[in-house]
């Protein structure tokens, strides 16, 4: 089963309880997709033993070969490509902008005139080990690199359906968020009782709904805010699965780099009552 | 010899639109028989490379010079590319850019005015 934690924004919990609950289950195997910041190996501490680079295709053009028909700028649909026409003041010349390419390899196969060949670009790796008897991979994305999809697809190629995988998303709704919960089995969204948590919440319930996996939530610093993120779920029916109380003690393990399981052993019962919640709410018990 | 201005609206009194890729009209105007067209630009439906296709479209009509108020890097490195001149910090009305451009009042940009994505209004609070 592949169970994601996700969150609307940045800064809910969400890595605090994708680590606590996979500490307190124990044999899982754990991958961190929020490739952009990884910071759930700072708690759960593994051993890595492997590192692979990773590389996405962009295009390189062979200019002998080129017409300048424009043909592979038009089948680019992420506007990765300029064609500039041989009659023009400056020449002929095609224009790659790697930043924006995802490396589909449309246009490759679209030239008429076989004058691209895909060369890799690093965008950055995946590194994997294990503690005690969980599995963990991340991924880490090159420093001001913007293409992160592909190598979140790279950290869950990795995910052994044999096991729990728990998947730490990126925050946020938009394309790197969607590659890393895409698949799971279900979602759990990690929330503030505040109406800015709400708002990121609602958006995030969207996209799931969207995606057509089964979430629920979880509130993380109870007692904090408001009661709207309350009504909102008990409105539309999303079962709120866990409550973490705001607590200045799991703050600060948290800012030491220290999982909250391991300073109140007594948390670790209570998230695997969310994980048996969680079995129940997405069917699969 | 064609120019193209970004512009909010579709007449030469519009004002200029400050920024290229995410503007909402480029009026292409000819020096040589003083008229012009306008054309909506579908740029702001592009998550990403709204410069670049910008720039793509300022080649194919075959413009010489481009006066805006900012330009990106994607978009620079297109115009530039083919040769065409970049003239930034332009405001007024699309006929006093015009004006000016002939006045030699401006003069061309060597580099981005903007960084990536400028163009983009992202709220995030
Ligand atoms: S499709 Fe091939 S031949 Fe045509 S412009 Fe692109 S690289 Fe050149
Ligand atoms: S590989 Fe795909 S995204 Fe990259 S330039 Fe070619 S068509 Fe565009």
């Amino acid at each position: 089963m592949i169970i994601s934690v996700a969150s609307g924004k940045g800064g809910t919990g969400k890595t605090t309880i994708a680590v606590n609950l996979a500490l307190s289950l124990g044999d899982v195997q754990f991958l961190d997709c929020d490739v952009e910041e990884p910071n759930a190996h700072i708690f759960l501490k593994p051993r890595l033993t492997d590192e692979r680079r990773i590389f996405v295709p962009v295009p390189e053009i062979d200019e002998s070969k080129c017409t300048y028909c424009g043909k592979c700028r038009e089948v680019c649909a992420f506007n990765a490509i300029a064609v500039l026409g041989g009659t023009g003041p400056g020449g002929g010349s095609v224009l790659v902008f790697p930043h924006l390419c995802h490396g589909c390899g449309a246009c490759s196969i679209f030239c008429p005139e076989k004058a691209i060949k895909e060369i890799g670009r690093e965008i950055g790796m995946v590194e994997s080990g294990i503690r005690d008897g969980m599995g963990f991979v991340h991924g880490r994305l090159n420093v001001g690199e913007a293409m992160s999809p592909p190598l979140i697809r790279k950290v869950k190629e990795r995910a052994d359906s044999a096991r729990t995988v728990i998947i730490d998303a990126p925050p946020g709704i938009s394309c790197p968020v969607i590659t890393a919960v895409e698949g799971s089995d279900f979602c759990l969204l990690v929330t503030e009782p505040t109406p800015f948590g709400l708002n990121d919440l609602v958006l995030a319930a969207g996209m799931l709904r969207e995606l057509k996996i089964p979430f629920a939530v979880a509130v993380n610093r109870d007692g904090i805010g408001d009661g709207k993120v309350d009504d909102y779920c008990a409105g539309e029916k999303i079962p709120i699965l866990m409550r973490i109380p705001f607590s200045k003690e799991i703050a600060g393990a948290y800012s030491r780099g220290e999982p909250a399981v391991s300073l109140f052993p007594e948390l670790a019962g209570q998230f695997r009552d969310l994980f048996s919640r969680i079995r129940t709410v997405s069917g699969s018990s | 010899m064609k120019i193209c201005v970004t512009s909010e609206g579709k007449s030469l009194d519009s004002p200029v639109d400050s920024r290229f890729g995410r503007c909402s009209n480029f009026i292409f105007f000819d020096t040589d028989t003083e008229g012009f067209e306008a054309q909506e630009n579908s740029g702001f439906q592009f998550q990403g490379g709204a410069g670049i296709q910008a720039g793509q479209l300022a080649v194919s009509k075959g413009v010489t010079a481009v006066l805006t108020g900012n330009v990106g890097p994607n978009a620079y490195r297109v115009l530039a590319s083919a040769g065409i001149s970049v003239f930034t910090g332009v405001s007024g009305t699309v006929k006093e850019a015009i004006e000016g451009y002939r006045n030699g009042k401006y003069k061309a940009a060597e580099a981005p005015s903007v960084a990536l994505k400028s163009g983009t209004q992202v709220k995030n609070e």
